[in-house]
């Protein structure tokens, strides 16, 4: 349906195109200088106003199409009212699929009933959206083309819709992030109902289970973050204590050392690193750095878990690594010639060079550059819910297994949709939690390196 | 020698105190190269590590262990208005069984038949429905080994081990050599691992689905990332008035392309999934929350490609006539095309790597046929591989590995293609 | 071109009268690459004076002062023949420490580049990195001689610890200069040190110049005649990688030998 919606927009749109230029021609006559605006202005008028609008309608349809359908057919359900979300959804899927002919069992006469309404709701909604479109591409076309005449700023008209799609366009970053604040603060305002902020922010016991019977022993869970926040930071600052040595050290070496064709292979391969998706890291941290971390603790009498703290966060902080020397490369890069030639000129070798005056020098691109990968590391998600635990612990032992805050979003969602039980909508509690940390960092960190970049 | 000359107390250099010092600080810089080395070495020494350990544990899967049985329809009761409801498993039995010449006891055969994928009555089932000619015939089919055998035959599993501590008993091993050393066993290449999907069966799963899935969510994704990405770098670069919005607009940008992807995996969930009610796990929604993701990349590169373009060509374009709107459509945008398109493939490289808010919106469904379209329920390449990842099978080692050097492949291929453009039409001014 | 022997015989002839030769170029030649940037430069450096290097934008005469302490050598493609000495050393010698020379002959570029610390550890640092001093009063001495010497020690004594950075162009400058005194070289290089100062500031670090030849043997390259003619005893003379001519200031802008030098001074080009 869809389909031939927009087939027909295509159409009728190339069609307006065509007319409204012809006639645009037409009305000039001889006289070409005698138009305001060239004929293919009046086409692409014409063809703006026959296919936008009504495209922007089936998107607005098909956006709450599915929602009124539940709606009503929910309203017609006998005992609807009584049900809980969760009973809700259930009850809708099961229609839904017995309407497209996944039949598992009997359906009820109800849910029989509910499906031909299902059946008559989409018929009665495919026929409103289709008419509706057909007059608002009609209307449009219709408007532009009798609009079309020597004097008609077609030009104009077409730019001013092209101007308005840009600022719309430019604006989609803003919606994007208003949309990720308000969803998270809605979801966890909704888990803050039910869970005090305090026991949040400050309880050092993360027990998210929930009951899944009503007589189960393992109660109503815990939702103390700070274990989970101790975990994260554990794991942040294992991958800093790998990263951020290895790539200052590299690029140091990269930009005041190596010879250009070294330079020229080797800045490359460390590019590779961080092109490299963070599950394959993920894979890599539980199938090899685990393991081999785990024996070379056994072998010297250190008991190491297999999904230590130190595996995830090691093989993280390979991964920023050239996160780090790329930038810290800029920062080098940034600070001017005569500076080296300064201090090389007063007796200085290269090392003194670098360790005492590039690097304080570049110190404020570097940390900007630091903050940006731990904002990264923190927000890591795949090689944690690989290679780090599940269990929320107290410890800052890096042998130890620790859970991180990405690590309890990812378990507390996957394979749950339910909106309405603690358990996930803590996991946008946590999201938030991220969302905020991180934000302070890259706000700083940009800050940081912009003010940086002014100062040479 | 002037008395100013007397005033100045020049240090004596080439005594052996500064001589020695002098070797020390040398020996400073030289520990700081050192430094420099490691450190590289480390880096790059992980990356070949990496590679490598894909390499050595991937490359199995790319070829599959099977047994070449002979199927014989001709006496069966096999009618081609019934091919669903055929005796494939009492077809498929009887041919395993006549590759063993002696007879295997009853008490045995279960075991027996475990060497083979459990699945082998299915996959004859479709040959002949996709041959219908061999109805009546007598053909030769390849049939997969179960994962147990497969891993034995890639030398996976080993002889020495002891027999409780294998998945493979001797009974089966001693079948095995038999059946090899009567020339039914091959290793042909396993076009299985790309042509079929997800299946419980290490032997039998394929990335036919989450290739097509993440093939659907980068489609969705440049259309939408594309268009507005482009469309808002220009109007930011060319139009926008310099004002506080404006600048409000670009640090939300600069910051969006920081915010952690499992945040955007939230958006996706709450938003497109609960709010709208799209459908879970559709490429559709994958490819929405990628866009979001890929939208900043997309902005910044456009306006580094923009900016670079001289500013004679627009004030060129003006000076005849043009409107603003025809200096940057005609000229301005053409010229850096080139680089946006390249910043666009790298953009679309790391959409396909994204995992983790795939994840969130249930694109790591267990779906055992290729997705029709953007609305029906798929994985994606790197969801998939953590879904293989996870699995307790030994076979989903080497077939994650291989995923893995599937899906690094396809970002070789992206990248190289974003590097030949570069080089083939980048101008530099 | 004169021969080698026509030069020594030039030098030996003129020794009475001058103070002694502290550094010596001999058939210099220096290379960027493939292009040749200097051709076969004799010249010599007399100690307590300031040389002064004119000629025209790309002649050659801050490649050649950039030979002087190897800071050349930072440049990859660059190559330098010919001998240059230093007290009869030859500096491009394999057993020559760079280190050491860039100690004994320090330099001051064309713009300011004070590091981006405080005025203190910009002095100090020389000294620190060459062990000079080991207490903290030992330090503050040289930090306080050095600004002295450089005509700066007035105008920040209060603010040792503000960055060096903060100084207006004609203090950065200055402040330059005192850290390359810091290490007490012998020989100071200063490449158009002016070049990015207003006059009045260029009127006090040319000032500082005159005083700075008692101590110290002073080789400055200049784009502006009138510098050369105010600050320098004697005048070198480049055009197109070669040194035209070379003697005494006052000869040089009364009576040059040479018509490209009679040209370029009187302002036919450059």
């Amino acid at each position: 349906m869809i389909a031939y919606l927009f087939l027909f927009l295509i159409i009728a749109a190339t069609i307006a195109y065509f007319i409204a230029s012809r006639r645009a021609v037409a009305i000039a006559g001889n006289d070409a200088r005698g138009l305001h605006s060239r004929p293919i202005y009046h086409g692409l008028n014409a063809l703006v106003y026959t296919a936008i609008p009504a495209f922007i309608f089936i998107l607005l349809w098909l956006l709450f199409e599915g929602s009124v359908i539940d709606m009503l057919l929910m309203s017609a359900y006998p005992g609807a009212d009584a049900m809980t979300g969760a009973e809700r959804d259930l009850l809708l899927s099961e229609i839904r699929q017995v309407a497209v002919g996944n039949i598992f069992r009997e359906p009820t006469p109800e849910i029989t009933a509910a499906v031909e309404r299902f059946h008559s709701l989409n018929a009665t909604a495919n026929l409103l959206l289709g008419a509706a479109v057909v007059i608002i591409a009609l209307a449009g076309a219709g408007l532009a083309v009798t609009s079309v005449s020597k004097r008609f700023l077609a030009r104009h008209s077409f730019e001013r819709s092209v101007t308005i799609f840009m600022i719309f366009a430019s604006t989609v970053a803003i919606l994007t992030t208003l949309g990720i604040v308000a969803s998270l603060l809605y979801e966890a305002y909704l888990f803050f109902e039910r869970v005090p902020v305090t026991d949040f922010l400050f309880g050092i016991r993360w027990e998210p289970q929930i009951p899944l019977r009503e007589d189960q022993i393992a109660g109503q869970g815990a939702f103390g973050a700070i274990p989970v926040f101790v975990g994260t930071i554990l794991i942040s600052f294992l991958a800093m204590a790998v990263a951020v040595p290895v790539g200052i050290l590299s690029a140091i070496y990269l930009t005041e050392y190596a010879s250009p064709r070294f330079r020229a292979v080797v800045k490359p391969m460390l590019e590779v690193l961080a092109g490299i998706p963070t599950v394959v890291y993920g894979f890599f941290a539980v199938l090899t750095v685990a393991p081999a971390l785990r024996q070379a603790g056994i072998s010297i009498g250190l008991d190491v878990a297999p999904n230590s703290a130190i595996a995830a966060g090691g093989v993280m902080g390979i991964m920023l690594i050239p996160f780090i020397s790329s930038l810290s490369d800029d920062a080098f890069a940034a600070v001017p010639q005569a500076i080296r030639d300064g201090s090389l000129a007063v007796g200085a070798t290269k090392g003194e060079t670098i360790r005492k005056v590039l690097l304080p020098a570049a110190l404020p691109g570097i940390v900007g550059g630091v903050l940006l990968a731990l904002s990264r590391a923190i927000g890591e998600t795949m090689i944690v819910v690989m290679a780090a635990g599940l269990i929320a612990k107290m410890t800052v032992n890096p042998l130890d297994s620790v859970t991180t805050v990405t690590v309890q979003i990812v378990t507390l969602l996957i394979g749950d949709s339910e909106f309405d039980n603690p358990k996930t909508l803590a996991a946008f509690a946590l999201g938030l939690m991220l969302f905020i940390i991180t934000l302070f960092l890259n706000l700083i960190a940009l800050r940081i390196v912009r003010k940086y970049r002014e100062s040479y | 020698m002037s008395s100013a000359e007397e005033t100045i107390h020049r240090p004596v250099w080439d005594s052996d105190e500064m001589a020695a010092r002098r070797r020390k600080r040398y020996a400073a810089d030289r520990r700081l190269q050192r430094y420099g080395v490691a450190a590289i070495t480390f880096a790059i020494g992980f990356l070949f590590l990496l590679v490598a350990t894909l390499l050595y544990t991937g490359a199995s899967a790319f070829v599959q262990t099977k047994a070449r049985v002979t199927i014989d329809l001709s006496s069966a009761e096999v009618s081609a208005d019934d091919l669903m409801g055929a005796p494939w498993r009492n077809i498929v039995r009887s041919s395993l069984l006549a590759l063993e010449p002696t007879e295997i006891p009853r008490s045995d055969r279960r075991a027996y038949f475990q060497m083979f994928t459990s699945s082998a009555p299915f996959l004859v089932r479709d040959h002949v429905i996709a041959n219908p000619d061999l109805i009546g015939k007598s053909f030769e089919f390849k049939i997969p080994f179960s994962d147990p055998l497969d891993q034995f035959a890639k030398g996976q599993i080993s002889r020495d081990t002891p027999e409780d501590r294998r998945r493979v008993s001797n009974q089966q091993i001693g079948w095995f050599d038999k059946l090899q050393a009567s020339g039914v066993v091959s290793k042909p290449f396993n076009w299985g691992l790309i042509l079929n999907p997800d299946s419980r069966f290490p032997e039998l799963a394929g990335l036919a689905g989450a290739i097509s899935g993440s093939f659907w969510a980068l489609l969705v994704c440049f259309l939408i990332s594309f268009p507005v990405g482009v469309a808002a770098a220009i109007y930011l670069e060319e139009f926008a008035p310099k004002n506080r919005l404006t600048d409000i607009i670009e640090i939300n940008i600069n910051n969006l392309a920081a915010v952690p992807s499992v945040v955007f995996g939230l958006l996706g969930l709450a938003v497109f999934l609960g709010w709208f009610g799209l459908p879970r796990s559709a490429p559709l929604v994958g490819g929405m929350v990628l866009s979001l993701m890929t939208l900043p990349t997309m902005i910044i590169v456009t306006r580094a490609a923009l900016r670079s373009v001289p500013s004679s060509i627009r004030e060129a374009a003006l000076g005849i006539g043009a409107s603003r709107h025809e200096a940057i459509l005609h000229h301005m945008l053409p010229l850096s095309m080139p680089t946006i398109l390249t910043g666009t493939i790298i953009g679309l490289a790391q959409a396909l790597g994204e995992t983790a808010p795939l994840l969130l919106i249930g694109m790591n469904a267990f779906i055992t046929s290729p997705p029709e379209g953007v609305f029906s329920a798929s994985t994606a390449l790197p969801t998939q591989i953590y879904i293989w990842a996870d699995s307790p099978e030994r076979g989903f080692v080497s077939r994650t590995s291989a995923a893995i050097l599937v899906l690094l492949g396809f970002l070789v291929l992206m990248n190289g293609l974003a590097v030949f453009l570069r080089n083939r039409f980048e101008r530099r001014w | 071109m004169m021969s080698e022997a026509a030069v020594e015989e030039a030098v030996g002839a003129k020794v009475d009268s001058q103070p002694p030769v502290k550094m010596q170029g001999r058939m210099v030649c220096v290379y960027y690459g493939d292009s040749q940037a200097l051709y076969d430069v004799n010249l010599d450096i007399r100690k307590n004076q300031v040389t002064a290097l004119i000629g025209p934008s790309g002649c050659g005469k801050s490649t050649f002062l950039r030979c002087l302490n190897r800071m050349n050598d930072t440049i990859d493609t660059c190559q330098v023949k010919g001998s240059i000495t230093l007290d009869g050393g030859d500096i491009y010698d394999a057993s020559v420490d760079v280190v050491e020379l860039r100690a004994r002959v320090g330099m001051v570029f064309q713009k300011p580049n004070p590091f981006p610390k405080s005025i203190y550890e910009n002095i100090a640092y020389g000294p620190r990195i060459h062990g000079l001093a080991r207490t903290k009063s030992e330090f503050d001495e040289i930090v306080e001689t050095s600004l002295r010497k450089a005509g700066l020690f007035e105008e920040v004594k209060d603010r040792l610890t503000s960055p060096g950075t903060g100084l207006s162009g004609g203090q950065q400058q200055r402040l330059c200069i005192a850290r390359a005194i810091a290490v007490s070289p012998e020989v100071i290089l200063m490449d158009e040190p002016c070049s990015a100062l207003d006059p009045i500031a260029t009127a006090k670090v040319e000032e500082l110049i005159d005083e700075l030849r008692q101590n110290f043997t002073i080789v400055i390259v200049t784009h502006s005649m009138q510098q050369a003619a105010r600050v320098s005893q004697r005048t070198a003379m480049f055009h197109l990688g070669n040194l035209v001519e070379e003697g005494d200031t006052d000869k040089m802008f009364t009576n040059p030998d040479d018509q490209r030098t009679q040209d370029y001074i009187t302002g036919r080009f450059g």
